[in-house]
């Protein structure tokens, strides 16, 4: 099981050092589905089996098709691709990357110093999950849902082709 | 079954979160900072997982399903603003947007 957890961990840094550094959209968005994939076994071996399957039906399906639907509206040819390599020169990436670096050590640091090799890997169960969703989360799940409701309108609402009418008026 | 020591998973997250904050401060175009906020969000809900792993307690579990949802929300807002923006000013330049008019 720490090998699974070892081999997945570093598929899902070496996917995601790929996303930031694509040029193609499409490219990072499949990139960014194998590091998701592979922090969903990360899950799995973490004892969270449940959490495991939302991250691949959820994340990886639902959202990353969303994306994939936007990049299809957006209808980017490979002169966006080129664009993006003129954007990311190696320059750009200096500052950035240096204060990441540190932020990272720090936290690295931090992690390590602070207790000694506590096991992760008490499975919690989905039973006991979904008690404490509607046991004491259930406000939680009501106010999860008046969320996505409201994400839906803004969508639709944001989204929308503005009418001819009130195009003419505003030019 | 062997155990995963808790630091391993944290500095995982930490790793990824970091990953993602690169992505949001060297790409200019608005898609790839989306992706890389999911990358953020996605690290912090990982961190929370390791820590319901580490006590046995489903809270962790249960505050990464909230994490989801609110992933869910804001990809769909963010997405369509991203469409708006595109129909406006006809690229996904994130300094293209600095100006406030409509």
């Amino acid at each position: 099981m720490t090998l699974i957890f070892y081999i997945a961990a570093s598929v899902a840094v070496i996917a995601t050092v790929l996303v930031i550094t694509q040029t193609n959209a499409v490219h990072a968005l499949l990139y960014l589905i194998v590091s998701l994939l592979s922090v969903a076994l990360v899950f799995y071996t973490l004892g969270a089996p449940f959490i495991a399957i939302l991250e691949v039906i959820v994340y990886a399906g639902a959202i990353m098709v969303l994306f994939l639907f936007a990049i299809m509206i957006l209808n980017l040819g490979p002169q966006a691709s080129e664009q993006e390599r003129q954007w990311l020169q190696p320059g750009i990436w200096r500052g950035p990357a240096i204060l990441a670096a540190i932020l990272a050590a720090e936290l690295i640091y931090l992690f390590v110093a602070s207790g000694g090799q506590l096991p992760a890997t008490t499975a919690v169960e989905p039973q006991e999950v979904g008690k404490a969703l509607f046991g004491p989360y259930l406000l939680g799940v009501e106010l999860a849902s008046l969320l996505l409701l409201a994400g839906l309108v803004g969508a639709y609402h944001l989204a929308r082709r503005p009418e001819p009418r009130e195009q003419g008026g505003k030019a | 079954m062997a155990s995963v020591s808790m630091e391993y998973g944290l500095i995982l997250a930490g790793i990824l979160f970091t990953l993602g904050l690169v992505g949001v401060l060297v790409r200019r175009n608005l898609l790839f900072m989306l992706l890389s906020i999911e990358i953020m969000l996605n690290a912090a809900g990982l961190a929370f997982v390791v820590a319901g792993a580490r006590w046995a307690q489903p809270d962790g579990q249960v505050i990464f399903l909230f994490i989801l949802t609110m992933a869910a929300a804001e990809v769909s807002v963010g997405l369509a603003l991203i469409l708006q923006i595109y129909r406006h000013m006809k690229t996904l330049d994130a300094d293209a947007a600095d100006e406030m008019r409509g």
